[in-house]
């Protein structure tokens, strides 16, 4: 029984968004899309949550707090990076303060770009994230979830940029989905 | 006839969490349907709880999983008491007990949330408790015994000379069950300020016990609810169950239609409505000599 | 006798002889601890020896020689309360005094007294027993714990003169009296140790010397003087109107239920008021509030052992006589109120001491309601409020003494994460608080018995009170539970200065308060029980329930078991420790956060006070009034119904 992919609790965090994906995750959970239907809740409190889903990028005031949130959350664990400021920082990438995507301060299982990312999207994102979600309690029941360490993630999340092109890609196909459900 | 003895707390011990979870799976569901959402599968309960099983285990101190089943323990204790037909005050000396064992778990914790859910649940505890008191009190005029076996033995149904009592411990359910608008204490609404309240700082197995024991407690109360019925009929059983699922769904409805309050009213509304419902009916009682003695 | 006698006059003859002490001796150090010992080993023996003789001893028929000295004695403590009287300008106390001393000494020169029918001066009962045990087992556990207690108080508060024998020798001087309080039968005799009380809190209170200190000695002297001109009115009224001068013919008297039994209100209603102040029932509750100036080991002996214990012993002995009688209206109306506005006052005070302050005049109110009430039932939970009541806060006053000695504060707010900083203290304190709250521990089974006389009383306003004052009961002692038990990470755990013979002062009553809630149905049935089958000449009934006993026990045994339970639920499984949340902003120690200048700021956690609703300026001054009110109403309608 793969009760986790069930239960997937969700803890939302606004980096340096414009508020207009945290609007669409909030909207998530009304009554149009009810993502509460796959067992979702908001819980607003990193030791509850199975999902961290970030919005907008991140700059140098919320690095930390997101670094400390996501090793606040108990094993297994999935990051999702919510509208295209938290996938590669957006359109404020070259600013000075942000110092880019979601993916240079925590390991991201699954981006979701879009600006702003519609809900569809979002559900999708979440569903997807529920697979990796499985995949890793697997993995930890076996042992074999290798110790995700913060400090591994560089600084400045340069190191990071070519994985994040590839997982780019997965991202699109994620969005696609949702374009298609719609 | 009774059901009230020592095999119906062993059922109650065994099938409650069942019992609890899935009602309280049925609660999300209605809600759900009363927003107009599809909602959760009604098991959905189960599915948290075995979920939180299986996540990593941590703490902020070693003393919270102590502390924990300090709750669980005295909530089992209380229902079981209930169940096998014990002494009515008793078994709501019992409850207290682990209601301040589930509050000191979240202040050993010593976190900013957990703190300030630390006295919001004090507040609630100091709100409903005279209404507690009570409503034992009312069984003991009305019923002549504080044995709940005794009590459902009764020729007539509590509920006919104790309507103010019914309606009083309707009332303090919202905040037991932790409805809203006298939520305050904690958070299962997205975004305000006491994030998880008592349960802030818990997190995977630990929090699952602290859910066992709240459906324990949830199947308890409407047991409660159940006593204001039964009496020494046979009909009656059928009739408090019909009556218990009303209020499941009322206390539903409540929550659904209440936007949150804050304490100031909370506390005061509640202590007001005790003393209408439960004061006034406890002195009609005496004053009319009502009652067995 | 012999060994009653000693119980009296030995507290006395140490007194003087720590007085003629020198300073800082060692010789006397031991002569306390030996002198403390004495009256503890003594009072258990003579409660044992008792118990197995199994009845009840009179004493003393004729003593006039005794009664000369008595009244030798009551004018040195006119002497004695007018010369401070003069010295601080409080000319009203000696008043007071000089008017009760000298109506009382006119009725006894005139040989008004004579024309009583003899009766025994002394008399020994179940009632007595206990009180015996409490007084000297508890008394003299706190006497032990002050000797360690002052020496370093003598350290920290220099500006304070150093007059520790003084204070030793009135702390004896206090036991003495309350021994001699409990065993006498005679009213005059009563009244004399009574007085003794009254003015050995006044110099105790005092001993500090500062202004607020001496104002509110005074204070409790003139409350205190005020319910001893109440008990002489009694007594003479008691002589004139019945011829009898001894309590328990009194009492019986006003059992009768005839012509004289309408009479006999009269005192009774006057000695429950004297009961009233002594056990600082409001209106007169201001005096116990102002004790907190004094050293700890006087707020304890005044709160749980001594002082207030011999107001509610005097209410349960008078209870039979108040059943259903306009005095049991007052008493039950006062005692009932008073539970409920003091617990509702303890919820807005910090100050640990005075928390507790509310709190014994919250419990001393539900003792008076049960005495007010005065059935069976309700006398038999209004004692064990008492011994539970004793030995629970004197064990918290003891330990917040402790604390304070430690920490240097009894703030409540500073005992935050004492169960890191100071483990042992706040384990004692855990298990004092929770005695004075929780089930299974002894408050709650004996305020579940208050409640179900309350019920059989059928008096809706104690139910509503009693239902309500629990209520704010729980909030109070939940918070500061929850105060102490907050493990702050990290903090380094403080020298604990407590000495050797506290913590076996603390030890012991810690153990007391555990094992009276296991063996309190063999204190039922073989000292509460035969007493009030005594008063009532009934059969003895057993108000918990032996299932309920049994299932008492069985919370116990589960609470003991509660670590191995927690093993067998957690399962092996690995425990991680983890930050507590704080919004992300964890400076990494549970203790800092970060602030918006990107900056590390402690955080302060603090209990809620509600001040708004509960504090001393918005409700002390209408709960004195309305309580006043109902006092006044009541003693005018009792003494105008049976003089007019």
């Amino acid at each position: 029984m793969a009760k986790v992919s069930k239960s997937p609790w969700v803890l939302h965090y606004d980096g340096a968004s414009c508020n207009g994906c945290d609007i669409e995750v909030l909207a998530c959970l009304t009554p149009m899309y009810d993502a509460e239907r796959f067992g979702v809740i908001n819980t607003g409190d990193p030791k509850h949550a199975d999902i961290f889903l970030v919005t907008g990028g991140i700059n140098e005031q919320c690095k930390d707090v997101v670094k400390q949130l996501y090793e606040q959350m108990p094993n297994p664990k999935v990051v999702v990076a919510v509208g295209i400021c938290a996938c590669t920082g957006g359109v404020f990438k070259e600013t000075y303060n942000i110092l880019g995507g979601v993916d240079t301060v925590i390991p991201v299982d699954v981006y979701v770009p879009g600006c702003a990312a519609r809900p569809e999207s979002i559900i999708d994102g979440i569903v997807k994230g529920i697979a990796v979600l499985d995949q890793k309690r697997e993995a930890m029941k076996q042992g074999k979830l290798p110790e995700l360490n913060v400090e591994d993630i560089s600084e400045d999340g340069k190191e990071q940029a070519s994985a994040n092109e590839a997982q780019n890609a997965e991202a699109e196909t994620t969005a696609n989905a949702g374009e298609e459900s719609k | 006839m009774t059901f009230f003895s020592w095999p119906l707390a062993i059922g109650y011990l065994i099938l409650a969490p069942f019992i609890g979870g899935f009602f309280d799976g049925l609660d999300r569901k209605i809600s759900a349907r009363m927003q107009g959402r599809t909602g959760p599968s009604v098991f959905q309960s189960f599915y948290d709880v075995s979920k939180l099983l299986q996540k990593e285990s941590k703490m902020v101190n070693h003393l919270q999983q102590f502390l924990v089943c300090g709750f669980l323990v005295f909530v089992v204790f209380t229902g079981v008491l209930f169940f096998a037909g014990a002494d009515l005050l008793m078994i709501f000396f019992a409850l207290t007990l682990a209601g301040i064992f589930y509050v000191l778990q979240a202040s050993s914790a010593n976190a900013p949330f957990s703190a300030l859910a630390v006295q919001r649940e004090l507040m609630q505890m100091m709100a409903y408790e005279p209404m507690v008191l009570l409503t034992a009190v009312g069984f003991y005029v009305v019923t002549g015994s504080f044995a709940v076996r005794e009590i459902s033995l009764a020729d007539r149904s509590a509920i006919c000379l104790m309507p103010g009592f019914f309606l009083g411990f309707i009332f303090i359910m919202i905040i037991k069950l932790r409805k809203s608008p006298f939520d305050v204490s904690t958070g299962h609404h997205a975004h305000q300020e006491v994030v998880q309240g008592l349960n802030s700082d818990l997190s995977g197995p630990v929090m699952a016990l602290v859910e066992v024991s709240h459906w324990y407690e949830n199947v308890f109360l409407y047991g409660v609810i159940g006593l204001f019925i039964l009496n020494n009929q046979l009909w009656s059983v059928p009739v408090a169950l019909v009556v218990c699922f009303l209020v499941f769904f009322l206390e539903i409805l409540i929550d659904n239609v209440c936007a949150r309050v804050k304490w100031q009213l909370m506390f005061r509304s509640t202590w007001i409505f005790t003393i209408i419902a439960g004061v006034i009916n406890l002195l009609v009682l005496i004053l009319f000599h009502l009652g067995v003695k | 006798m012999s060994m009653i006698g000693f119980l009296i006059l030995f507290p006395f003859v140490v007194a003087i002889l720590m007085a003629l002490m020198k300073k800082g001796s060692l010789l006397r150090r031991y002569t306390l601890y030996l002198g403390a010992a004495i009256i503890i080993v003594c009072d258990i023996v003579f409660a044992v020896s008792t118990l197995l003789n199994g009845q009840e001893l009179h004493f003393l028929e004729e003593t006039h020689a005794i009664d000369h000295v008595i009244l030798v004695g009551e004018w040195l403590l006119v002497a004695l309360v007018c010369f401070y009287s003069f010295k601080f300008r409080k000319y009203y106390c000696a008043l007071l005094s000089v008017v009760q001393t000298g109506a009382v000494t006119w009725l006894e020169l005139t040989g008004k007294t004579e024309l009583c029918p003899g009766s025994a001066h002394i008399m020994v009962d179940h009632l007595t027993i206990i009180m015996c045990l409490i007084v000297g087992v508890v008394g003299g556990l706190i006497v032990l714990y002050a000797m360690g207690y002052m020496r370093l108080y003598a350290k920290h508060h220099t500006d304070v003169p150093d007059r520790r024998s003084f204070f030793f020798a009135v702390l004896f001087v206090f036991l003495g009296a309350m021994h001699g309080l409990i065993f006498s039968d005679n009213m005059l005799w009563i009244y004399f140790f009574w007085e003794i009380t009254s003015v050995c809190s006044f110099l105790l209170i005092g001993y500090s010397q500062t202004e607020e200190a001496t104002n509110n000695s005074f204070r409790a002297l003139w409350m205190n003087l005020l319910g001893g001109l109440g008990f002489a009115v009694a007594i003479i009224y008691a002589t004139l109107q019945l011829s009898t001068v001894s309590l328990q013919s009194l009492i019986h008297i006003a059992i009768g239920g005839d012509e004289a039994a309408a009479l006999a209100l009269v005192p009774v209603a006057f000695l429950a008021f004297a009961g009233l102040t002594k056990s600082a029932q409001m209106p007169f509750s201001r005096w116990l509030l102002g004790a907190m100036v004094a050293p700890t080991p006087t707020s304890a002996l005044l709160h749980s052992a001594t002082m207030v214990k011999a107001g509610v012993y005097l209410l349960l002995r008078l209870g039979p006589a108040m059943t259903g009688n306009q005095a049991g209206l007052m008493i039950t109306l006062i005692g009932g109120f008073t539970f409920f506005a003091a617990s509702c006052l303890a919820i807005a005070q910090s100050d640990g001491k005075k928390v507790l302050a509310y709190s014994t005049i919250s419990n001393l109110g539900l003792i008076t309601a049960c005495a007010g009430i005065g059935t069976q039932e309700a006398i038999w939970s209004g004692i064990f409020l008492m011994i539970f009541h004793a030995v629970s806060k004197s064990l918290l006053f003891l330990t917040v003494g402790a604390i304070e000695n430690s920490t240097g504060s009894r703030n409540v707010e500073d005992m935050h994460g004492l169960i890191v900083r100071l483990p042992n203290l706040a384990y004692v304190c855990i298990v004092g608080i929770m005695g004075m709250f929780l089930a299974p521990f002894g408050m709650l089974v004996a305020k579940w018995a208050a409640l179900i006389s309350f019920v059989d009383s059928r008096n809706v306003l104690l139910m509503a009170f009693l239902c309500f004052g629990s209520a704010t009961t729980l909030f109070y002692w939940g918070k500061w539970l929850c105060t102490i038990i907050a493990v702050s990470n990290q903090t380094k755990k403080i020298k604990d200065k407590t000495k050797k013979m506290q913590w076996v002062v603390l030890g012991s009553l810690a153990a007391g308060v555990i094992l009276l809630c296991i063996t309190f149905p063999l204190i039922s049935s073989y000292v509460v029980e035969p007493y009030l089958a005594d008063v009532f000449e009934t059969g003895a009934t057993n108000i918990i329930g032996l299932g309920n006993t049994y299932l008492l026990i069985m919370m116990v045994c589960l609470l003991l078991l509660l670590p191995l339970i927690s093993r067998i639920l957690g399962g092996k499984r690995e425990v991680k420790l983890d930050l507590s949340y704080m919004g992300g902003i964890n400076e990494g120690d549970n203790r800092t956060f970060t602030d918006s200048f990107g900056e590390a700021k402690e955080m302060y956690l603090s209990n809620w006070y509600i001040t708004e609703w509960f504090g001393e300026d918005k409700m002390l001054g209408k709960s004195l009034i309305l309580s006043a009110a109902v006092m006044v109403v009541l003693l005018v309608m009792i003494v105008g119904g049976v003089i007019l």
